[in-house]
């Protein structure tokens, strides 16, 4: 995520990578040979279900009785199909508020992944479109950071979020991480390839800075404004170790860290994990299933620089 | 900064419109667009970078009302044998050395694999694309407490399928080294494979295809097409996803604390299970975050030679 470089501003509208391979020339004629063709869909089938197999058995076994969860001859088909472990999870007063976890992380998910775009997009625009004194400075500093290890906050942090009165509270899972340097240097990187022109119009008609921004600046940065959302709310929504440690209580729990609770537990009961982690992928899955090409995209033009 | 702009606008008519961009605004306009994020950087990276140093230099105790001054002695003891946390936080070390060094080869090697496998044109192209990288999206604790259920000993469906391959015996994946070491890298492969197989194809895609044509022309095989076209094109990526693997291996956490829980007797406690459990768990601050900055400064160092290395290999 570190060398979005110039041209990673355009990841969000750039085109996509896959363009420029489908109207090439078919470079392998190896590959058109009918015992080539049997290969590849082998190997391609065989990995498929390699990376498939797990997650449809974490389907099935969260629908089996505990009984059935711990045969020793594996059924991939629930019999008989039983929805107590979901009913468990999201049942009133159970000791494991599934849906309470469930509520707990889409609310820090949506409001750290809104406070990162909105304090990240102001910062981005003074950096890419203002001049000031400092300027050079704030921005080599900010990046700096981005190369120190994140473990390295781990116990400051932990001082300092203790210190607030945030331990034990959502608060500590929505703010600190909004403080990271990416979202900045993203969102700069975005607002710095658009044309000057738009802001010297903006100011001939008698425009504020404050108006430019919320007027043209960000509607024309929508893409990128998303891409970083959406980071930001996958990345808050699958965060482990931080609220494996600043979470205690059952109520402030969210779903990673109140899994790893689920199987801590005496009596491990391999559904209701199962279930759990279930409703912990949904959410996930669907946005990559939404955002699937900003996700990979952005994924992607991250590892090439310039 | 307002007056003199004023000035220069007047006296050099090719400035105006700065000039009057600046004129529409106060000085202070841009701290204030700064001013939200500014807190919350100071507040949570900068000043904890800072203070994270004091506390590494303190006997620092959360539970206890003094944190007297203990100068470098909590790096000295990390040095010293038999101290209280030397052995076991360098055989944290050697846990993650041990890990990085298994997992990092091979997700520099298969996701290579598979971009290459998934560059060609072929229908359901995204489809399989989104396969792949579905792990990744799902995060350490629901792919850790599904692996540490697949893993089982006797229940999981690994060992189940290897008796019925052949291979009968209760391998005891969670519980013993090797086998525990062979789950947690075989399981972070297949979460994190996705993640460096889409930078590779981002990559692949970007290397033109007049190179491959004129190597064809030459005559060249797959595999001369693959050393003298694909790998050069690939360096910077290849960097890239080398350097990326090696920093996400020192933060193995999750996987351990959900699958092998350190065991067994400490040896898959990786560095940050230990730092985390010294500085989170048994309030001991300034020992865990001495420890931090140590691993820092290895990772720091380790980042600089493969940088280096891959700068001399370039230029010879």
């Amino acid at each position: 995520m570190t060398s979005l470089a110039p041209g990673g501003a355009t990841a969000a509208t750039g085109p996509d990578p896959q363009e420029p391979a489908r109207t090439a020339k078919p470079r392998k004629p190896g590959a058109k040979t009918p015992l080539g063709q049997v290969l590849f869909w082998l190997m391609l089938g065989v990995l498929s279900l390699i990376f498939l197999a797990p997650l449809l058995w974490m389907v099935s076994t969260s629908f089996k009785t505990p009984e059935a969860s711990t045969s020793l001859e594996l059924s991939w088909i629930p019999q008989p199909w039983d929805v107590s472990a979901y009913q468990t999870l999201f049942s009133a007063g159970s000791a494991n508020p599934v849906l309470r976890w469930f509520f707990n992380s889409m609310f820090s998910a949506a409001v750290n992944a809104i406070l990162i775009v909105a304090v990240d997009a102001c910062a981005a625009y003074a950096l890419a479109r203002m001049d000031f004194p400092g300027k050079k400075l704030i921005f080599t500093t900010v990046i700096t950071t981005i190369f120190l290890p994140s473990f390295v906050f781990l116990i400051p942090n932990f001082l300092i979020v203790s210190q607030l009165g945030w331990l034990d509270s959502l608060w500590a899972i929505i703010v600190p991480s909004a403080g990271g340097a990416f979202g900045v240097f993203f969102l700069r990187q975005f607002f710095s390839t658009l044309p000057k022109e738009l802001e010297e119009a903006a100011i001939i008609d008698g425009a504020n800075q404050w108006k430019i921004f919320i007027k043209v600046i960000l509607p024309l940065s929508r893409p990128a404004l998303s891409t970083l959302a959406v980071l930001s709310f996958l990345t808050n929504w699958n965060d482990f170790l931080w609220p494996v440690y600043v979470l205690f209580s059952p109520e402030t729990q969210t779903l990673p860290s109140g899994l790893a609770k689920l199987q801590n537990a005496a009596t491990v009961n391999y559904p209701i994990i199962m279930a759990g982690a279930v409703v912990a992928s949904v959410p996930v899955i669907m946005i990559f299933i939404i955002a699937q090409r900003q996700v990979i995209e952005s994924v992607s033009r991250s590892g090439l620089k310039g | 900064m307002t007056s003199t702009t004023e000035a220069t606008a007047v006296e050099r008519p090719p400035a105006r419109s700065t000039g009057r961009r600046r004129r529409r605004s106060g000085w202070a306009t841009p701290y204030l667009f700064l001013a939200p994020y500014g807190v919350l950087f100071i507040g949570f990276i900068l000043a904890p970078a800072i203070y994270g140093i004091w506390i590494s230099l303190h006997d620092y105790n959360y539970l206890l009302p003094n944190q007297p001054w203990a100068g470098l002695n909590n790096y000295f003891d990390l040095f010293k044998s038999g101290s209280r946390d030397g052995a076991d936080f360098w055989r944290s070390i050697r846990a993650t050395a041990i890990f990085t060094v298994f997992s990092v080869p091979l997700l520099v090697v298969i996701p290579l694999a598979i971009a290459m496998l998934l560059n060609r044109k072929f229908p359901g192209r995204t489809f399989f694309r989104a396969v792949f990288f579905t792990p990744y999206v799902l995060g350490v604790a629901v792919v850790g407490v599904l692996f540490r259920f697949l893993l089982d000993p006797t229940i999981g469906m690994l060992n189940f399928y290897l008796e019925k391959l052949g291979f009968a015996g209760d391998y005891p994946w969670t519980t013993q080294v090797p086998w525990a070491w062979v789950g947690l890298v075989g399981m972070t492969v297949w979460w994190t494979l996705g993640f460096n197989a889409i930078i590779y194809l981002a990559g692949l895609q970007d290397i033109s295809p007049e190179l491959y044509e004129a190597a064809e022309v030459d005559g060249a095989t797959a595999w001369d097409k693959f050393r003298n076209v694909t790998l050069p094109g690939l360096r910077p990526v290849l960097l890239f996803v080398l350097t990326l693997t090696l920093l996400a291996s020192a933060n193995m956490f999750g996987q351990s604390y959900l699958i092998t829980k350190g065991a067994p007797e400490n040896s898959t406690r990786t560095a940050i299970y230990y730092i985390s459990q010294v500085g989170l768990q048994q309030y001991r601050q300034g020992v865990a975050a001495a420890m931090s900055y140590i691993l820092a400064l290895m990772l720091i160092l380790i980042s600089l030679l493969n940088f280096r290395l891959f700068r001399e290999k370039e230029e010879s």
